[in-house]
């Protein structure tokens, strides 16, 4: 049986069932890396060593009863923003190309306390600033599914480490789409929670006020069972919120009798795919024949999501990446006099082509004069933009629509015309503008055979309710693999 | 000089608050420490690090505000000033612009010209920077970053005041208030207190401010005055020349006494500054802002009301005890022991203000424990020892804090009390000193104290000098 088929939940079960030793299911992802990597390069950083050796300890623990949890023993693969001890950490970026952190990130430390090892770091958009994963300074990641396409971003390594089944399950990290967008693409499963279930403690910062971690896996049962390994209070976070409640699995009831869905009108407009849009009507009939309640409603203010997301993500992103100066830690140039002289080189080598024109675009919107006009504008902007999500959830439990206009445009199209790119993230924007939760369910392929994904939105710490309706539709089709994760079947 | 010029300086005060742990993390705040040793990846900005507000900050900064009279920002933020330099491991500093947490506050001062209120635009929070260390050897420069995110406060006053003898006031007045309430000790030479002098000149009689200078560097009061004096000569000189006061940041060189130019406003940077998105708003409850109050200590200008009515003690006297939290606290603890406020006043006047000067000391140094001051006036007081003894005594105690009672038998200085003992002594005096007696029989009043002298000098210092006089004119 070929274990990386499996999703983390059954191989996690076949694990503690002993039928399955943790070295086999780590074997097991290292052999696919081995076949696949060169085709998709979903990772910065393959740590076999350390995965075998941490598969020992862990086997030690589930055998002595201490780990019992869903995901001893399952290998993950993380985004190479968050912080992991001693393991490079680079952002994808030449700039931290040497960067080993001191300390592992919150939410990583959760999944190594379930017991789940991690094979690897994977690729991103520079500092999560893309939608392609082609802005890395290691390369680009090609999609499973297609290798001359992209399989979107921030997130696609992580997205396509799932897909081609290299890991079990990932993490990435959504600013304004990176988990969503990437998990359509590749045909996988990602949810982005309520801003500050996860502590981002470790995650290396782009818009400290939209970043937030989330799971990436095969189905939606493995997200709920991710998320609530990940999911906690952190007191070193001041923006973590305490939830009422962590539960997240009791969602998955194939049950949506009565649940209103309402489809914002301004999702299905101008600009969408013909193919995405009957794809994601189809799967609202679905959930209609299931006995939801579903209807269209303008959810409005959807054109101004993008240039406020932009203004603030840049704004906050030009200061949190101020720190990459060559000082402490990262890229310093080898050739230099004097200080300005190397915060400038360094910089200016250090950092890629999107990464400085947003840093650009965030200090220019900060300047004095400017500050008002821009950045306070885009604060308001986005007050209203939650207000208009508040007055929908008082209507609707989910709100649903594409996660994407399109399926995964082709390798080297969306960086000439970064206006159109920008574009791409019409539909998830908001959702981390109005700190709510958001799902990405596989729902379908266009012509291409590229994948096309569901987004449902809900109400802030209303996860439950997208589980719910997300674990209802996927009941009613099968998870499609790519032929590259077959590979490993023989 | 035809015109009458008349200064006008505001200032900027930096205070390091008095908390155990940093600002945003839980490093010590201690002073001394190898380099980089009290950090961790908050204070040296490690990527996907996270602040976290110490409350002490909040509290110790809302209680200066209530002690100034400011209004308290009950809904105050944070906010990023960018800017990059090697001491600032995050290349911005986390302060408050927009939303500081105190304003519109005033103090009122006093000089030799009378009263007058001083008023405070704004108090706001933010984190120290590290320490640059220039290694010249190896040509090359190092940063420790165990100051990095000690907690400050700035205390910005509006222009009132008009002369280096007000500014002095106004920081002796801040400096008794902090120290009062615990938030900082407030030392300028240290660091702990730093004041940045804006000063501008103008015609008496005009409107319009004239442009002013920054003056950074002060260290001790004594800087400040001279500071302020050679800015004020130095904006004269150039009006008076037809020329402009170039709006620009100076610092000032104490042992030469003069300025030069650090930066001008042209290339003054832009901030940038925005909401702080890793924080959350604080929102300084009702509720907590009446626990801030309640834990108000009583301040200088309370104390002095109080010893006023309570003890009868002159006003000079009360002016110098309350000039310093560290010597209220002593005499207050030291009369709750020996409850003769006039005698530890006495002490604390003349011979600790005596020794504190011999010794180049601040008051907040003073070591010796108001237990064993108590105990030596008792001594005093009580004939154990005389006057010239307990003085030597508290020499030993100003340094050393010793038991005054173990010190005094183990030296073998008591008084000698015995009658019999004096009187024998004094008789030999007298039998070997008939010229003496005979001025004194003469009229002679100094010969008595000449006798006095001897006879102290064969009892080596032990005796009650009021005894033996009693008992020579007895004799004689």
């Amino acid at each position: 049986m070929n274990l990386m088929s499996l999703t983390a939940v059954e191989l996690g079960k076949k694990i503690k069932d002993k039928e399955v030793s943790v070295e086999d299911a780590v074997k097991a992802a290292l052999a696919q890396i081995k076949s696949v990597e060169n085709d998709v390069n979903s990772f910065v950083t393959i740590d076999e060593e350390g995965a075998l050796k941490r598969a020992k300890e862990v086997q030690k623990q589930i055998d002595s009863g201490e780990l019992s949890g869903p995901l001893a023993g399952v290998p993950v693969a993380i985004k190479d923003n968050m912080c992991t001890k001693g393991m490079l950490t680079t952002c994808s970026s030449k700039i931290l190309e040497n960067f080993k952190p001191t300390y592992t990130a919150e939410a990583v430390l959760h999944l190594e306390k379930a017991g789940a090892i991690i094979i690897g770091k994977t690729n991103m958009d520079e500092f999560a600033m893309g939608s392609t994963t082609e802005t890395s300074a290691f390369g680009a990641t090609k999609n499973p599914w297609n290798l001359g396409h992209v399989p979107g971003g921030s997130s696609g390594g992580s997205c396509s480490a799932v897909a081609a089944e290299e890991c079990s399950f990932a993490l990435g990290s959504d600013t304004g789409g990176s988990i969503r967008q990437p998990s359509s693409f590749c045909g996988v499963t990602g949810i982005k929670p309520t801003y500050g279930t996860i502590s981002r403690y470790g995650l290396i910062a782009y818009g400290s006020s939209l970043d937030q971690i989330g799971p990436v896996a095969k189905d939606v049962t493995d997200c709920a069972t991710i998320l609530e390994v990940i999911a906690s209070h952190d007191t070193k976070d001041s923006t973590s919120i305490k939830r009422d409640d962590y539960d997240f699995t009791s969602a998955l009831v194939d049950d949506v009798k009565g649940l209103k869905i309402g489809i914002p009108i301004d999702y299905l407009g101008e600009g969408l795919d013909p193919e995405v849009k009957e794809a994601v009507l189809n799967a609202a009939e679905e959930l209609k024949k299931k006995g939801a309640i579903v209807e269209e409603f303008d959810l409005s203010l959807v054109e101004y999501a993008i240039p406020a997301y932009y203004i603030i993500a840049s704004a906050e992103a030009s200061s949190n990446l101020a720190r990459f100066d060559g000082v402490k830690y990262g890229y310093r140039t080898n050739d230099f006099e004097g200080l300005h002289s190397m915060y400038k080189k360094s910089r200016s080598e250090g950092f890629g082509a999107e990464v400085k024109r947003r840093i650009m675009l965030g200090s220019f919107v900060l300047s004095s004069g400017y500050y008002d006009a821009y950045y306070i504008k885009a604060l308001k902007t986005k007050a209203l933009i939650k207000k208009a999500f508040d007055k929908a959830f008082e209507k609707y439990d989910v709100i649903l629509g594409p996660a994407a206009p399109t399926t995964a445009p082709k390798l080297d199209d969306s960086l000439s015309d970064p206006i159109k790119m920008y574009l791409g993230d019409i539909y998830t924007i908001s959702v981390n503008l109005a700190g709510l939760p958001g799902i990405s369910v596989p729902c379908g392929r266009d012509s291409k055979g590229l994948p096309i994904g569901l987004q449902l939105i809900g109400d802030c710490f209303q996860e439950k309710k997208i589980i719910q309706a997300a674990y209802a539709y996927e009941c009613t089709r099968e998870y499609d693999r790519c032929d590259l994760a077959k590979k490993g079947d023989k | 000089m035809s015109k009458q010029y008349e200064t006008v300086i505001g200032l900027e005060v930096h205070v390091e608050l008095a908390t155990k742990t940093k600002i945003f993390c839980s490093c010590s705040t201690a002073f001394g420490g190898e380099p980089n040793t009290h950090t961790c990846p908050v204070c040296t900005g490690m990527p996907g690090s996270l602040p976290v507000l110490n409350k002490q900050v909040v509290e110790y900064a809302a209680a200066v505000g209530l002690a100034t009279n400011c209004k308290i920002t009950q809904n105050c933020k944070f906010d990023r000033k960018n800017y990059f330099y090697p001491d600032n491991p995050q290349n911005y500093q986390i302060s408050q612009l927009y939303y500081p947490i105190c304003r519109d506050g005033a103090v009122e001062i006093e000089t030799e010209a009378g009263k007058k209120t001083v008023r405070i635009h704004e108090i706001h929070m933010e984190e120290d920077a590290g320490k640059l260390i220039h290694d010249e050897w190896d040509d090359c420069s190092l940063v420790d970053f165990n100051r990095s995110g000690v907690p400050l406060i700035e205390i910005v006053s509006e222009p009132d005041m008009r002369s280096a003898e007000e500014v002095i006031a106004y920081l002796d007045k801040l400096r008794l208030i902090i120290q009062y309430l615990g938030a900082s000790d407030c030392k300028l030479q240290e660091g702990s207190m730093r004041a940045d002098v804006n000063l501008s000149v103008r015609e008496i009689g005009a409107t319009e401010f004239g442009t002013r200078t920054e003056m950074k560097n002060l260290n001790s009061f004594k800087a400040i005055a001279r500071a302020i004096e050679g800015e004020r000569e130095r904006q004269i000189d150039l009006i008076e020349e037809g020329k402009q006061v170039i709006q620009e940041t100076r610092r000032w060189d104490d042992a030469n006494s003069c300025s030069y130019a650090m930066r001008s406003k042209e290339d003054a940077q832009d901030y940038r500054y925005f909401p702080e998105p890793d924080l959350v708003p604080i929102v300084i409850s009702d509720e907590w802002l009446r626990e801030i109050k309640e834990k108000q200590p009583e301040l200088r200008d309370e104390k002095k009301a109080r010893y006023k009515k309570e003890f009868d003690i002159p006003d000079y006297d009360i002016d110098l005890i309350t000039s310093s939290k560290k010597m209220a606290d002593l005499f207050e603890e030291t009369i709750a022991i020996c409850n003769n406020p006039k005698k530890v006043s006495n002490w604390l006047m003349v011979e600790t203000m005596r020794l504190l000067k011999e010794h180049n000391m601040e008051p907040q140094d003073i070591s010796f424990s108001p237990k064993n001051l108590a105990k030596l006036i008792q001594l005093a007081e009580d004939g154990t020892i005389n006057s010239s003894v307990a003085k030597e005594v508290f020499e030993v105690i100003f340094k050393e804090d010793i038991d005054p009672n173990q010190y005094v038998e183990e030296k073998g200085l008591k008084s000698v009390n015995d009658e019999g003992a004096l009187k024998a002594t004094i008789e030999e005096i007298i039998a070997a000193n008939p010229q003496s007696v005979e001025d004194y029989k003469n009229g002679k009043q100094k010969a008595i104290g000449f006798l006095v002298g001897q006879t102290m000098k064969a009892m080596q210092g032990k005796a009650d000098p009021g005894m033996i006089n009693k008992i020579l004119k007895e004799l004689l």
